[in-house]
C-alpha cells in the first residue's frame, strides 16, 4: 500500500506539470525523491537548508515552471521569513511537510517543531492541510497544487506520521 | 575603489539579454539606477534568498541567462545556496556579489567579508565552474567579457566603495514586479 500511494503521488505531480521538485529529505519523501531520479520528468534538487527551496519555487514561476518544495516539519522553522516572499508577491506555493513529533514520536527534539509546524505556517500566510491517509493526501495534494497555480493560492500538506508509519529506533 | 552604480550600469548595459534578480538593499537600488526594465526582479526583503531565485529561474529557464546581483551580506546569509547552486550546476546562471564589506542598510557594520571570509573561494570551493574576485577596471572588463562568452555556474565577488550612494528605489509591489516579469516572458501574469 505504502508503494501505491508513492506512486500515486509521483503520478499526481506529473500530471499536474510539477518538474522541479527541491528537497531537504526525510524518510516519507524517500520514494518520491527515488521515483522522480528515476524517471525524467521531474528534476530532483538537494538543498542545504529548507528556505532555499522556498526561494527557488519563487523563481522557477518567475520562469513559468511549477516546483513543489519537500521538506520535514522541522525544516518549516527555517523557512518563515524566506516565505514572506510568497505573501508579498502572491507567488503561487505547495509544500509537502512530512511530520515529526507529531504522532507516535520517539525523539523528543523533534516535539517542539513538529507542534508548531502547523501554527508557524499559518502564521506566515499559508493555508495549512493535514492528512492521515493515503486517500485524502492524493486528494489534497491534487487541490493544493491546483489552486496554488490557477489562483495563486499557497498551501502546505501536512503529511502525518499516521501516514508515514513510525519511525524504527 | 570600484563605485558600485558604475559596476552595476557596465554589467547591465554589456548583459541586455539578461534576466536580473537583485537583493535585497544596495543591490536592488543599483540595479533600478541603472534602468528599471520588466525582466529585473527586485527583492526587498527574503533576504539570503535571491541566488535561489536564481536557480529556480535559471532551472525553468534554460533558454535564457540570468544574472543575480546580490550583497556580500546577502550572499553571507544564503552561504548554502552556493553549495547547492554547485551542485545544480545551472549553466545559465551567475551570481555577481557586490562586496562593500559591511552591512550598508543598517549602520556598515562590518560583514564577515572584511574580516576574511573569501566568498569567490567559497563559491570555487562549491563546484561554481568559473570564479573571480574582481578589485579594478580591467578586472571588471574581464568579467563583463566571462559573463558574455563562459559557461556557469559563474560567481564574481565584485569589490566595491562603502561610500554611500543615494537611495533609488524600485517598484514596492512584489506582485506587480512578478506579474510584470512574467508579461515580459510571455507568460501568463498570476
Amino acid at each position: 500500500m505504502r508503494d501505491d500511494w508513492e506512486d500515486q503521488l509521483y503520478h499526481l505531480l506529473i500530471k499536474h506539470e510539477v518538474c522541479l521538485l527541491p528537497f531537504v529529505p526525510d524518510a516519507g519523501h524517500a520514494a518520491l525523491i527515488s521515483k522522480a531520479d528515476n524517471g525524467d520528468k521531474i528534476a530532483t534538487i538537494v538543498l542545504s537548508t529548507e528556505e532555499e527551496g522556498v526561494a527557488l519555487n519563487c523563481g522557477a514561476w518567475l520562469g513559468g515552471k511549477k516546483s513543489v518544495l519537500l521538506m520535514q516539519s522541522s525544516g518549516v522553522g527555517n523557512c518563515i521569513n524566506m516565505m514572506s516572499l510568497i505573501a508579498n508577491c502572491s507567488f503561487p506555493f505547495v509544500t509537502l511537510v512530512t511530520m515529526r513529533g507529531e504522532f507516535g514520536e520517539f525523539n523528543s527534539w523533534q516535539v517542539p517543531m513538529g507542534q508548531a509546524t502547523k501554527d508557524c505556517l499559518e502564521a506566515i500566510g499559508l493555508t495549512t492541510y493535514c492528512v492521515e491517509d493515503p486517500d485524502s493526501l492524493l486528494k489534497t495534494v491534487d487541490a493544493a497544487l491546483f489552486s496554488a497555480f490557477a489562483s495563486q493560492q499557497r498551501s502546505a500538506v501536512l503529511m502525518s506520521q499516521k501516514l508515514l508509519g513510525r519511525k524504527e529506533w | 575603489m570600484l563605485n558600485r552604480r558604475d559596476v552595476v550600469k557596465k554589467i547591465q548595459s554589456a548583459l541586455t539579454a539578461h534576466l536580473f534578480i537583485s537583493g535585497l538593499g544596495s543591490p536592488s537600488y543599483d540595479l533600478h539606477a541603472a534602468g528599471d526594465n520588466p525582466k529585473n526582479f527586485y527583492l526587498w526583503g527574503a533576504m539570503g534568498g535571491a541566488a535561489m531565485m536564481g536557480l529556480g529561474l535559471a532551472m525553468a529557464r534554460p533558454d535564457q541567462k540570468i544574472a543575480v546581483l546580490t550583497g556580500d551580506g546577502e550572499q553571507l546569509m544564503g552561504l548554502g545556496a552556493l553549495a547547492t547552486i554547485g551542485v545544480a550546476k545551472p549553466q545559465n546562471l551567475a551570481v555577481i556579489v557586490l562586496d562593500n564589506g559591511h552591512f550598508g542598510e543598517t549602520g556598515m557594520q562590518q560583514s564577515h567579508t572584511s574580516q576574511g571570509v573569501d566568498l569567490s573561494a567559497v563559491a570555487a570551493s562549491c563546484g561554481f565552474a568559473y570564479t573571480c574576485t574582481v578589485k579594478d577596471a580591467a578586472g571588471l572588463a574581464d568579467l563583463l567579457h566571462q559573463l558574455q562568452t563562459s559557461s556557469g555556474p559563474l560567481c564574481a565577488v565584485v569589490q566595491v566603495s562603502a561610500a554611500p550612494v543615494p537611495r533609488s528605489l524600485p517598484i514596492l509591489d512584489g506582485a506587480e514586479l512578478k506579474n510584470r516579469f512574467r508579461r515580459a516572458l510571455s507568460l501568463d501574469p498570476l
